[in-house]
């Protein structure tokens, strides 16, 4: 016994030793991972933002570096402040301010003193700032934009929110995300894989190297270049033309489906969302209610197209065989309709009505007639009502145009259930839906619904989904965009519709839009509107529309012009058409006149007026 | 008779070899421990590991006088040896240097040496021979209550100096004693003792009292009639009483608040969740940081000099107390295991090696150094697995530290002499 004790506590020390060391590093540490070692910070590295270019190749959207006056609060010693704030071009108070604010959140982290240094005062500033203990400049990508148009095409990019680190857990607080346009919807290709790098941090939560010299580091994948189908000199030509006034333009390629500009108007200058200035600029912007210059109008306007809806009645009758291109009606300057005699007004001016005229003049009579014979019928006027609406939904209308673009509106196209919600006991038919023969009543479309029905029309039929991407470095763009997409119209109706929307150029509504050397279809259209002021339903002046497409033979361009409470559609939009129309296929303007006309219309007026709290008097 | 050159190959290789693997592997441990990033350069003697390599060419030195010296001067001269540790350690009261709040330290310009570590070897060496005298007989009161104040000595003037962890390794002393033949009832004393302490400072006096009577009555009645005696019983249960009201008075009023608290600790006695967490950022950071660091090594570690814990320092005093935790972290659960085992080794192979010596001085001596090393690698590997209170002794033979390392070399080397010397002894 008394020679046994000793070796028996030495070797039951020892199992217990290695009892002990088995809990811990076998039994307690089963998931060890190196993203939870809070011995290492976990630093990631944010790849090149891929650059976007226009069609013909113009740099539109690249990156620059910004450069941040970091603080690190305790390793702040005595500085001569006034040195100090005179470099930086700061106040005392705010150096006081930011210190004791950073100080608050953490003496040991580093935190961003003053954002974004200019170029200049970065070169000046790099040598002057290791005199300053505690401070340090570190170097951030921005987004540099190369052009002052097209905002709300390109879009923005901002840090991440809550919501979009719950939707996607690849990013993380303080990371940037599109947040409009196709920095939007085209993120995952702009971004890049961002990459992660292992620092092996001390007790004092100091960087203190890389962690097995960077052997497990992954590195950071760049982003890709993106081509958008945006003619940037289209663009920018469309935003001059719609300076001063509310509305956009949509322009399609039509035998691609390639959006060659999509104006917005009032846009702003990408520039403004991009270094020291953003937040103050970007709420200014989102302030502003009247113009709405965050919205992009091309793309949630929605409205009542009016006259170019006539189109799609006159194809649907003939293609229902209601109409040939022989049939007359009789305008006597109005229509009577219902059992209350209801009268609906007509601007043609009366006469013997063919599709022709009929569209080139933009006869109401005509298309409320052929409307409600395509409509009712004595048994199954819910069936022809839907098969109505097909027809017309089949060029895309009513529907989001499943494209490529961040935002978008459905638009609406009744249907026959829509109506029997409206009036759940009464036997309802064309006479009750009447303002939908002339694009009036509930239909509501957005422009790029209109440029992309029109880029069918131009087509003969079909249409390609609208897209803004052309070409994805190193990629390929979605097949969705490369098969066309029928309408539910024989193509040889659309060779009659194609004479009578040429017409219209030639002698009807559009006859002092035409453009030398081009052969321009369109149609015009003046859609009434309302809004509410103080809960009250006010009538506007009426949005002036306008589609065309052209050459009239192998269309290139297919155009929607929606210029907001600017009254005829022939006069504002259809200008706007023409000149757009010129300066894409001819790329200079002739109509020098016209051009000058446009520039100088402003509707600001108009635009306050609901707002003087007067009464006021609409199309003047 | 051998010649004296001869002797020299007749040493123990497998303690010598377990001791060059100890020193080796713990400079290798310190330099993962001290560096981050930096050249490594053995020769840069500014740097923990550059001085730990001189410590170590130091201890060469050491070995080699100690293998050469004739054996019966370790005998002869074990008195004086003591008598002259003892003189230093008095000399720390007038010239000694506080560290971390512990008088032991002299200093001389960039070199301290730390006299209560040769102690160690002093109290065994004269340890050894008091009870190997001939005239000494171990159970005789007086002679017991020399041996008491051979060891209580350096003990008392240690504590006086504030170095309480280092005092605590010379208990280990009470083994050899038990060993040699002092009487069971000491044993059943102390265990008795420690009980009640525990159970007083854990649970209550009361508690403690309790029990006490409960095992007090147990073990009259089970007593045959002839030597049941009510006044032994009583005299017990009184001794009881005192040892546990004595802790709870020294628990309560004589230790000072982090010695109290690192008690606290180690019985689980604190409840309050704020003070639990005020705990984990002051004298339990060590600890938690420590047993992180190991956790985190897992089976095969994370490889030598690639410790996150380590190179980020998250261990204080690592190089030094907590040395034991970058082998962990470095060398995983395997790695850690063989070290313990290698410390087992080299305890019972001297322990082996004890009972093999013919001369009493020998064997006794063997046994105290083998009680000493067992200490140390129980309380201080103990303390950093999170099992033992925190006392900072360093680990034998691993730890960065000149005095200790040479202080053990010559612990370990003495006996391995005198074991050489084992078949000259007829």
């Amino acid at each position: 016994m008394r020679k046994s004790l000793f070796p028996i506590i030495v070797f039951a020390a020892g199992i217990i030793f290695i009892i002990r060391l088995f809990y811990l590093q076998i039994y307690s540490s089963r998931n060890y991972d190196i993203y939870e070692d809070n011995a290492i910070r976990k630093v990631f590295t944010y790849p090149k933002r891929g650059y976007i270019y226009d069609r013909n190749n113009v740099l539109l959207v690249s990156n620059q570096p910004s450069y941040d006056v970091m603080i690190i609060p305790r390793e702040v010693n005595e500085i001569d402040t006034l040195e100090f704030c005179s470099l930086l071009k700061i106040s005392k108070e705010y150096l006081i301010d930011k210190y004791i604010k950073t100080s608050k959140y953490s003496t040991r982290i580093p935190s961003v003193f003053l954002a974004h240094l200019s170029k200049e005062d970065y070169g000046y500033l790099s040598e002057k700032i290791r005199k300053y203990k505690g401070f340090y400049i570190q170097k951030r990508n921005l987004r540099e934009y190369n052009t002052s148009i097209g905002a709300n095409v390109l879009g923005y990019i901002a840090e991440v929110n809550r919501k979009n680190i719950l939707n996607d857990n690849y990013y993380l607080k303080g990371d940037i995300i599109g947040k409009q346009g196709v920095e939007m919807s085209y993120e995952k290709y702009l971004r890049g894989i961002k990459g992660t790098e292992f620092i092996q941090k001390d007790r004092f939560n100091r960087d203190i190297g890389k962690y097995k010299d960077g052997a497990l580091d992954i590195p950071s994948i760049s982003g890709k270049d993106l081509t958008i189908t945006i003619d940037s000199k289209l663009q920018e030509y469309g935003e001059t033309l719609m300076k001063n006034k509310k509305g956009a333009i949509v322009a399609i390629e039509p035998n691609s489906g390639e959006i060659l500009s999509l104006v917005s108007s009032p846009s702003y200058n990408p520039n403004l969302l991009v270094g020291r200035e953003r937040s103050k600029n970007y709420l200014e912007l989102y302030k502003d209610s009247i113009y709405r210059p965050l919205i992009d109008k091309g793309l949630l306007s929605m409205f009542p197209p009016g006259s170019p809806f006539k189109i799609l009645v006159g194809l649907t009758a003939l293609q229902e065989e209601i109409i040939t291109e022989k049939s007359t009606i009789y305008c006597k300057g109005y229509y009577i309709y219902g059992k209350e005699k209801r009268k609906m007004n007509c601007h043609c001016g009366g006469g013997y009505r063919n599709i022709y005229n009929a569209i080139s003049l933009s006869c109401n009579s005509y298309f409320a007639d052929i409307y409600r014979k395509t409509i009712d019928s004595q048994y199954n006027t819910k069936e022809r009502f839907d098969n109505w609406s097909n027809h017309i939904k089949s060029f895309g209308l009513g529907n989001y145009l499943n494209n490529d673009l961040s935002v978008g509106k459905k638009g609406v196209i009744p249907d026959s259930e829509y109506y029997d919600r409206w009036y759940p006991d009464f036997k309802w038919g064309g006479t009750t839906t009447i303002s939908n023969s002339i694009g009036q009543g509930e239909i509501l479309t957005t422009p790029i619904q209109l440029a992309n029905m029109t880029a069918a029309i131009a087509n003969g039929g079909y249409y390609y989904t609208p897209h803004i991407i052309k070409k994805i470095d190193g990629d390929t763009i979605d097949v969705r965009f490369k098969n066309p997409i029928k309408t539910s119209i024989d193509s040889t109706h659309f060779k009659t519709m194609g004479k009578a929307l040429y017409k219209v150029f030639k002698s009807g509504t559009g006859k002092l839009l035409n453009v030398p050397g081009i052969e321009i279809c369109g149609k015009s259209g003046t859609t009434e509107n309302f809004v509410k002021i103080n809960g009250v339903k006010t009538q506007l002046s009426d949005h002036s529309i306008f589609i065309a497409y052209a050459p009239k033979e192998n269309p290139t361009i297919a155009v929607s012009v929606l210029i907001e409470n600017a009254g005829y559609g022939s006069l504002w939009a259809g200008r706007t058409a023409s000149l757009m129309i010129e300066k894409y296929i001819n790329h200079e303007i002739s109509l020098k006149k016209m051009e000058k006309t446009v520039l100088n219309k402003s509707l600001k007026r108009e635009y306050l007026k609901p707002y003087l709290g007067k009464p006021f008097n609409i199309n003047e | 008779m051998y010649s004296n050159r001869k002797n020299i190959f007749k040493i123990d290789w497998t303690l010598v070899l377990v001791y060059i693997f100890l020193v080796g592997f713990g400079l290798a441990n310190i330099l993962s421990s001290s560096i981050s990033g930096e050249n490594i350069s053995l020769f840069d003697f500014s740097t923990l590991y550059g001085k730990q390599f001189i410590f170590i060419l130091a201890s060469l030195l050491v070995i080699i006088v100690t293998l050469t010296i004739e054996v019966k001067f370790y005998e002869r001269f074990s008195s004086i040896f003591y008598l002259v540790c003892i003189f230093f350690v008095l000399g720390l009261f007038i010239f000694g240097n506080k560290v971390n709040g512990a008088l032991s330290w002299y200093s001389f310009n960039n070199l301290t040496i730390q006299p209560s570590e040769f102690m160690k070897a002093g109290t065994a060496l004269a340890v050894a021979k008091f009870i190997s005298d001939i005239q000494t007989n171990m159970k005789k009161l007086s002679d017991q209550l020399k041996l008491l104040l051979i060891i209580m000595l350096p003990i008392m003037l240690i504590i006086l100096q504030n170095d309480t962890g280092t005092s605590i390794v010379f208990f280990s002393l009470f083994f050899v004693l038990y060993r040699e033949g002092i009487s069971q009832i000491y044993l059943l004393i102390v265990f008795i003792i420690l009980s009640i302490s525990i159970l007083t400072i854990k649970i209550s006096i009361s508690t403690a009292i309790l029990l006490s009577v409960i095992i007090i009555l147990l073990n009259y009645l089970y007593k045959n009639k002839k030597s049941r005696s009510i006044i032994n019983s009583s005299m017990i249960f009184l001794f009881c009483i005192i040892i546990s009201f004595l802790t709870d008075y020294t628990y309560k009023n004589i230790l000072k608040t982090h010695q109290r608290n690192y008690i606290s600790v180690w019985l689980d006695l604190e409840k309050d969740p704020i003070k639990i967490k005020e705990m984990k950022r002051t004298i339990l950071y060590n600890l938690n940081e420590s047993e992180k660091a190991i956790s985190s090594g897992r089976l095969t570690g994370k490889g030598y000099l690639e410790g996150t814990r380590t190179i980020g320092n998250f261990v204080p005093e690592q190089h030094s107390d907590y040395i034991f935790s970058t082998v962990g972290e470095e060398w995983g659960f395997l790695g850690s295991s063989f070290i313990i085992v290698l410390y087992i080794i080299l305890i019972l192979r001297i322990v082996a090696l004890s009972e093999l010596q013919k001369n009493h001085f020998s064997r006794i001596y063997g046994y105290s150094i083998a009680s000493i090393i067992f200490f140390h690698f129980m309380i201080n590997i103990g303390m950093v697995l999170g099992l033992m209170p925190t006392i900072g002794i360093p680990l034998p033979f691993l730890s960065y530290g000149g005095s200790s390392l040479i202080a053990f070399t010559l612990l370990l080397f003495i006996f391995i002499r005198l074991d050489g010397n084992r078949i000259n002894e007829w």
